[in-house]
Order: C-alpha cells, then structure tokens, then sequence
C-alpha cells in the first residue's frame, strides 16, 4: 500500500492580500456549491438515479479559482469528466452537466459551443491536444482567447498529452494546461505514475513555464491561472499549471480505495480542506463574517438542491435520437435503419 | 464442482500461467493492488510479487510498445487494456509492430504477447467503456483474435493463447464477466482456434462470439419453443477463422444468422456471411442474416437496451429466413428452373415448414458436402 503525503497542497491559510472580497466571496459560493451538488450526487448515485458518478471533492479550489481567472466571453475550456465545479462557476447548465451523469446522453445536454466549456470526456489525455488546436485556431484568426485544458496526474502519462504539450511549445499557442495532481490516477499513486515525481518541471521540456501551486487554496490557484492567461494574451505562449491537491473520495462510485490506499491519508486530506480553509482565510482578512457564510450556505443548498431535482425530473431521451446526430443529416443507410428499429425494436 | 465466474476462471488462468512460466508476466493500469477494474488480476501482486505484476503508469501506447520489448526479451508478457476504447491509443503498437514483427523480419522475431481487453456493452458503462471493437484486431494480419464466451473457455484459452507463439488479442466479453458455470479448474476445452458448437439443431445455425453466445443459446431455447430447431456455433476464435466448423454446421441446416453486439457495417459479421455464402451457397434455403448493433456510435446506458441484440431481435431475423415460399413480398425470388433437388439433406428438408424452394445443384468447384 502507497502513502501520499501532500508536498505542496494544504498546510496554512490562502494569502487573500491582493484579492477583492467579491472576488473571494464569488469563490466561496462556488465552490460551495459545488460541494453540495457534488453531495447530492452522490447520494443520486446511491438511489440509483445515477448509475456513476465521479466526484470532485477535495478539489474545489483547483477547478473554482483556476475558472474564475478565465474570460468567459472569449477563453474555452476542455474538460475531463471531473470538472464539475469548472462547468458551474463557468455558468454552464448544470442539470445539462449532470445528464451525462444520468446516462441520458454521453456529452451531457448542455451546449458546449455557447458554455465554452467542452463535453465531458472520459478518455484521459485524448481531450488534451483538441485545446492546443483550438488555440491554433484563435491565434490564427487573431483573436484573444485562450484555451484552457484540464487533466489529471494520471493523463500526464499518456502520448496524446506530451505531444500536445510539444505542439503547444512549437507554436507557441496560448493555452494553459491545467494539471489537477489529486495524488492518485485510479488506484496509481504518483510516485508510480510521475517519473521525476512533479509535472510541473516537464514545461521546461516543451520551452514553456511550469508552476506548481498549493491547488486547495483558492486564491493561489486563481493566481497563477491568471498569470497564465495574461501570458498567452500576450503572446506569450503556453504554460504548464500543476496544482496539488486530492482526491479524497473514491475514484468513482464503483472504486473501492481500501485496496490501495489508507483510511488515515484520506482523513489527512479531509482536514486539508479546501472550503474551510478560504473560509478561515476570508473571516482572518475581514471578506467576510457569519452573515455572508450563512447566506452563501442557504443559497449553495438551495442551488444544489434546484438542480439535484431537475437532472433527477429531466426526460428521457427518446429511443429515436439515436439515429438523430450520428451525421448532420441521417444516411440512407441510418434512416432505414431507424423505421426498421421503429418497426421492430420499440416498444 | 465449483461455481466459478468468468472473471475467476481468467484469474486462475493467469495465477497458473504465473506459477508455471516464470517468463509470464502480468502488468497493466490499476492490475496490481486494485486487481484490475475487475478484479480480474486479483491477488497476482501479492502472490507473485510487483516483479511478476505490477501497475503501469497510465500510457496505453507505452503498455503495449514495452510488451513488444518484452517479449523480444524472452517475456511472456499479458497486459490489460483497461477497457475496449482505452486500448485505442495502442492501435499504432498492435497494427503497425506487434502484428507485423514476424512477417517484417521473417520469423527472426517472435512476440508471443497476449493483449487483454474487456470489451463490448450491456454493463450501463458510461462513454467508451462499451466497444466492439474486434472487427479492428480481426482485420490486422498477424494478430490472433479470440474471444471466450463461457468460464471454463476463459480460463483454457487464455492459458492457450499465453502459451501461443503468435501475439494474440484476448477479448473478454465484460457482461459475462459474472456468468457462472459448474467448472473444476484447471480445465482444457478445444483448442482455442477452433469453433465449437455449443447446441445442436437442424433448422438454422446461429453464429455467435463472446458476450452474444449466452444470448444466442437463449434465443435457441425461445425458438424451440416456436418450433424451430437451432444449432447454436461459438465462434471462439475470430482470427482464424474456423471454416470447417461453421461450414459443416450450415451445409447442414441450410441457414445461417451471424449476431453480434458492434455496428453491422464493415463489422465482423460481414466477413463470417460472405465466408458462409462462398462456402455454403448451394445449401443455402436464404441469404444469410445478421443481427447486430446500430451503425451508430455506442449509445448511453439508459437507449441501451435498444442498441443491443435480444433475443427478440435474432428471432425476427430468423423469422426472414424464406421458410415460406412468399416470405419477401417486394422481390420474389426466382427459383432456378433448372433446380433439382439435393440427395442429402433431409433435416433441414423435415424441419423447413414447407418451403418449396429447391436448393440448386452442386457445382464442380462447390466444396464438397461434410
Ligand atoms: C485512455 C484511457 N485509459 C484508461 C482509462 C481508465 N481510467 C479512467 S480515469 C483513470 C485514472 C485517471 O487519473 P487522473 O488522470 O489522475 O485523473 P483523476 O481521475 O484523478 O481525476 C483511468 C485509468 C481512461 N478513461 N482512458
Ligand atoms: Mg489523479
């Protein structure tokens, strides 16, 4: 059994100095949020209205700061299918977001041009290269965007991911990979998957910057995505982020940890909490007191809860759409197949 | 005897394979401590140690490229793809090195590398855990392609293809990954390049691999009930191809049904009907159908009931076999004026129900009758 003691992740309070109250606050309903829904998940997982779920906890402040430094009219975001808490603070349909959960269509049900936020996906590193050519594409027609793409300790592993990251580093691109080092890919910890053991330092590779940063403080993480957006707005180029946090639940719904990691790591971690730390922080720095915690509690519950009850309400698809977006139009082919399917298959 | 699962049955295939080659060796992303999403390689680590079974980083390309190596080494490796579509970004080492290395150095190299994937649908996997994709590794000159549809299949064919020369790729159907059988292990079954009928029957042969043998064999059950007498072929190996097999078994009933879970266009279904047709034509009482999935991409859990073949499906098919002489309204076949009847093929001739259409006449290269 592996233990994973957190290098960079947990210890202390987020520096709120250079941060605006509303900017922290913003932070603190999001990801609480987050936290909530993420709760109702679960337990929807647990009724059976979600076959599987895949949870973010633990990793809030990672994927709230990192989507709040970006500009939502003009930056596009490319997903895994943990990013739960990016789709919300992006403003993305979140009962469209928890469809995909439902297992009422792959992608989930929200749309993915007008979000700026990709469909959820489940193959690790395969998204990766897509932001370097969306960046490719927006540098070309000289615009200012950026792209912004996420993955995990574990997807650091795949071909797709270094050749995108080298791709980015040729073209000098402005995109920035967003590495969320939850410690474990599945039942991997990082000591068997990170040759070298930090991501962060392979930027240097690909002639672009890489930073490490404590990924359960909000603030930090904000921070440094920040910095490197303005980069490739610029025209600076591409930056490796790697922040450091946990996974604290288990991989999945279906995973059992208790095979490969220890019960004390997993408390260790929850006590790093990512929300009561930024709590502690905004009371130490004045953001914020009882009254502000209290209505962000009321209103993350009630958020949670609204969206819990419409992804739980929304209709099912219908058997037809199948055969509705395989092509633009359905082929011959595809059309025959489908009043034969009406014929014979449906009910 | 002993309940066994599919998934122990392999299990205990490679605990055994472990214990007797000290050049097997077991590795793959989550196989070690977790035992595979499966727990398919449950207790290796622990028994043989992280030498002889280890986790992986995540890199699918680099799994199978350093299996490649392995084996050059003097390796046995078997490593796992942790689901049908994850195995795709190894498609470049399988297509391009592990299938073509004998051919490309005239035998000087030998891979003998065993590549298991869990494949196919009927789990409510979310995205990309619900391919088909063998009809991919089919195509691919210089791979062995098989496929266990039961327990004790499981465990024989995979200590077979771990014991084979030739670089095999070992799908495992996930849906019976639960399926129990009656089996004290170990167990040696027909070689793994052979097909095998697993019901016999005189009116139609159902052809069938891996996941959709079970639901072969059930649809074999519903038709007999409606009278109708099916011969029930696993296919087991998908390269080779066992021609002798399933030609016999359709030379004999004078109609074949290929099913299949992946999409039917250019799918491995298409390859088995023109085998049948070029081997069977003469014999043939209808041309030969297949059931498989949609020409669409896997759909999510909650559509994929009507994705998936049932039995219902594969007995409408059967049902368009030509047993009566008007079953296809828009194109009446055209008997041969000059059909005469064949000698020999009084069972399907006594189960046929009537139909009138005379098989037409042997040929001078039509294969000879079994
Ligand atoms: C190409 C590919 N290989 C294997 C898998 C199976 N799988 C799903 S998630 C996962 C672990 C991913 O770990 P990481 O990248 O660290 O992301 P995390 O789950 O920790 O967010 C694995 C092995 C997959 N989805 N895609
Ligand atoms: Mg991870």
């Amino acid at each position: 059994m592996q233990t994973n003691e957190g290098p960079a992740a947990g210890a202390g309070l987020p520096a709120l100095d250079d941060l605006a109250p509303d900017l922290s606050c913003a932070f603190y309903r999001d990801m609480l949020t987050a936290r909530l829904l993420d709760t109702e998940a679960i337990a929807l997982q647990r009724q059976g209205v979600f076959p599987a779920y895949v949870s973010l906890r633990g990793q809030e402040a990672a994927q709230v700061g990192s989507a709040a430094a970006l500009d939502r009219e003009r930056d596009f975001v490319f997903p895994t299918y943990r990013e739960m808490a990016v789709a919300l603070t992006l403003g993305v349909d979140m009962v469209g977001y928890l469809a995909s959960h439902r297992a009422l269509w792959h992608g989930g049900l929200y749309d993915p041009m007008a979000s700026r936020f990709g469909a959820v996906n489940a193959v690790v590193g395969g998204p990766v290269p897509h932001a370097v050519g969306w960046a490719m594409g927006e540098r070309l027609a000289g615009r200012r965007g950026c792209a912004i793409s996420y993955f995990g300790d574990g997807a650091s592993s795949e071909g797709d991911v270094h050749e995108a990251m080298n791709l980015a580093g040729v073209f000098h691109v402005p995109v920035v990979f967003f590495c969320q080092n939850n410690q474990w890919a599945l039942s991997v910890p990082n000591e068997r998957q990170i040759a070298g053991g930090s991501v962060a330092a392979r930027a240097a590779g690909y002639g672009m910057p890489g930073t490490a940063v404590d990924g359960n403080d909000a603030a930090a993480v904000y921070r440094a995505t920040r910095e490197a957006l303005e980069r490739a707005r610029s025209g600076g180029g591409p930056t490796l982020i790697e922040a450091v946090t946990y996974r604290v639940e288990p991989h999945s719904t279906s995973d059992d940890t208790t095979r490969y990691r220890k019960a004390a790591e997993e408390r260790a971690w929850r006590e790093r909490d990512p929300i009561t730390r930024l709590r502690a922080a905004m009371r130490a720095a004045g953001h914020a007191g009882d009254g502000f915690f209290e209505r962000a509690e009321r209103e993350a519950r009630a958020t949670a809860e609204q969206v819990r009850d419409g992804v739980s309400a929304a209709p099912e698809p219908a058997g037809e759409d199948l055969f509705g977006y395989v092509y633009r139009e359905p082929t011959g082919e595809l059309a025959r197949q489908r009043r034969v399917w009406q014929e014979e298959v449906l009910p | 005897m002993t309940e066994t699962t599919m998934a122990q049955a392999l299990n205990r295939a490679l605990r055994d394979a472990l214990a007797a080659d000290p050049d097997v060796l077991v590795y793959g992303e989550d196989v070690g401590p977790l035992g595979g999403v499966f727990r398919v390689t449950d207790g290796l680590a622990a028994e043989f140690g992280a030498e002889r079974c280890f986790d992986s980083p995540l890199a699918e390309a680099g799994i199978v490229g350093t299996a490649v190596g392995m084996a050059m080494h003097g390796g046995r490796p078997v490593v796992e793809m942790q689901f049908d579509s994850f195995a795709y970004p190894a498609f470049e080492q399988l297509v391009s090195h592990v299938a073509k290395m004998r051919n490309r150095t005239q035998g000087a190299v030998e891979l003998p590398m065993v590549v298991r994937i869990p494949y196919g649908g009927g789990i409510g996997g979310v995205e990309h855990h619900s391919d088909s994709s063998e009809a991919y590794y089919a195509h691919t000159p210089g791979l062995r392609v098989v496929t266990p549809g039961n327990p004790a299949d499981g465990y024989s064919m995979l200590r077979e293809a771990i014991d084979c020369p030739d670089p095999v790729v070992f799908l495992e159907p996930k849906r019976r990954y639960w399926d129990r059988a009656d089996l004290e292990l170990p167990v040696r079954t027909e070689s793994m390049d052979r097909a095998v009928v697993r019901s016999s029957g005189t009116d139609v042969t159902l052809i069938a691999y891996g996941p959709m043998v079970a639901t072969a064999l059930e649809t074999a059950e519903a038709a007999r009930e409606e009278g109708i007498d099916v011969e029930v072929v696993d296919l087991r190996s998908l390269s080779p191809f066992d021609d002798a097999t399933v030609a016999e078994s359709v030379r004999r009933t004078g109609r074949a049904v290929v099913v299949h879970e992946a999409p039917m266009f250019g799918g491995y279904g298409a390859e088995v009907a023109a085998r049948v047709t070029e081997q069977c034509f003469h014999y043939l009482e209808a041309p030969v159908l297949r059931v498989g999935g949609l020409d669409i991409p896997y759909p999510p859990p909650k559509l994929e009931e009507y994705y998936l073949p049932s039995v219902d499906r594969i007995l409408d098919a059967m049902d368009r076999l030509q047993w009566e002489a008007d079953w296809f309204p828009e194109a009446p076949p055209r008997p041969r004026a000059d059909a005469v009847p064949l000698p020999c093929n009084d069972s399907a001739g006594a189960s046929a129900g009537g139909s009138d259409r005379s098989r037409s006449e042997v040929s001078a290269w039509a294969p000879s009758r079994p």
